[in-house]
């Protein structure tokens, strides 16, 4: 018989002890190829309240749509300057902010190409599990047919596309909201 | 473009659910609209390795980490990782934290009554083998009191991180100590309805590992999702 995941449990108030050591809010070492974002956000509870005490883990692809992982074989460049993981906890207002590089197509189950993305973990005191969402960007024509959009109802894909702070370039705005009418779209990805 | 093998799906009673309203913190916090279902894709077979490089390997004991010894009781806590099938995750980052021996956190929100130790940070990092075994030398946490409910305290834990071959696999979780007679109050240990899966949590006192006039063995092993063998029809 095989044995079940372990059970996981709230990464409660002081995940900073454990979890800071590896904080990565600059995703941008010198040599990394492509457009430069930097995204930040606020994350707010069900009363819109901000929460101080949550961290977001970000992993994508390099500019030319291929992750630093084995289990990518797509023929695209890996740059050793680019990992792809981020971990950026929220301060005292609930805000984060990172700077990336903005990933390329990464192809989904039928070899299609994805619009560009970033996964995203959300953990918090209060979270028995973490969150699962994605950052899309804005202004990107292959939104219109991505393959994960399109399992969201049109009103909430709106909650998974950042917005671009006018007059800054490179500059964008992406909120998580974890309870409430204007909810983020959170995905079942197992754990 | 070969077919994506996905991983694994958790029984649902074994992993807890959002929102737990014994857990007070949930009750604005889960989401209150479904999850929707999301077929694994490259993006969520993939995710971040850590090499040797960004790991201390000094970090896998957390008595050692200032000039004097930590009060409180030492010990040893060691295990396996692996997922489903018993498969070890080899040279896996795992990292710890935890509350001293007079369950104070050195964190600034941290207002419980009880002492710091100048000795203690309650930090720890170490990297699987090749057998995906870990171990870490540390003192044995204490209880400490929360404001969730009235004489509300956790029982003894260390926080646990994981992050196996994958996006999908990122577990983090808590380590219980066995017959600690809070387990049956506390809200957290008792939010995932399965009791089997609730006491894996709990880990088990470990003769072979304890060592004479130095530690108490503590064993955990834990397990993380792993690939299907064979791609999924979707
Ligand atoms: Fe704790």
């Amino acid at each position: 018989m095989s044995r079940q995941a372990t059970t996981s449990q709230t990464v409660g108030p002081f995940f900073s002890i454990g979890m800071t050591r590896m904080k990565r809010d600059d995703l941008v070492s010198a040599g990394a190829s492509g457009e430069r974002v930097t995204i930040s956000g606020q994350v707010f509870d069900g009363d819109g309240k901000p929460v101080s005490d949550a961290i977001l883990e970000i992993w994508q692809a390099n500019t030319y749509g291929k992750y630093a992982h084995p289990a990518d074989q797509q023929d695209k460049p890996v740059e050793a300057s680019f990992s792809g993981y981020g971990r950026i906890p929220t301060d005292d207002e609930g805000k984060f902010r990172f700077t990336t590089i903005k990933p390329g197509q990464v192809p989904d189950l039928e070899g299609k190409l994805q619009a560009p993305h970033i996964v995203v973990s959300v953990f918090a005191r209060g979270l028995l599990r973490r969150l699962v969402t994605r950052i899309y960007f804005p202004d990107e024509p292959t939104n219109a047919a991505d393959f994960v959009l399109n399992l969201v109802e049109p009103s909430r894909r709106e909650t998974l596309i950042a917005k671009m702070i006018a007059g800054v370039n490179g500059a964008l705005k992406w909120d998580v909201i974890l309870q409430g009418s204007s909810e983020t779209v959170f995905f079942d990805c197992g754990l | 473009m070969a077919k994506i093998a996905p991983y694994r799906r958790p029984n649902p009673d074994t992993q807890p659910p959002y929102l737990h309203p014994a857990y007070v913190s949930t009750i604005k916090r889960a989401p209150a609209k479904s999850l929707i279902y999301l077929p694994h894709t490259l993006s969520e077979v993939t995710g971040p390795s850590f090499t040797g490089a960004a790991i201390d390997v000094k970090a896998c004991d957390l008595t050692r980490q200032h000039s004097g010894n930590p009060l409180g009781e030492r010990i040893i806590v060691s295990g396996r990782v692996m997922d489903e099938e018993g498969r070890p995750l080899r040279h896996s980052l795992i990292e710890v934290w935890q509350a001293n021996a007079a369950g104070r956190y050195l964190h600034k929100r941290d207002q419980h009554n009880a002492p710091l130790d100048p000795n203690f940070t309650g930090c720890g990092h170490t990297l699987t083998d090749a057998e995906g075994r870990y171990r870490f030398v540390t003192i044995r946490p204490g209880a400490y009191p929360w404001g969730n409910h009235h004489n509300a305290w956790r029982p003894a834990h260390i926080h646990f991180s994981l992050f196996g071959a994958a996006f999908a696999s990122r577990l983090v979780t808590q380590m219980y100590f066995p017959g600690d007679p809070l387990l049956p109050f506390d809200p957290v240990f008792n939010s995932t309805a399965d009791e089997n899966a609730r006491n894996r949590l709990i880990s088990l006192f470990d003769w072979e590992n304890t060592i004479p006039s130095q530690a108490l063995g503590f064993k955990f092993d834990i397990v993380l999702s792993g690939r299907e063998a064979t791609p999924m029809e979707t």
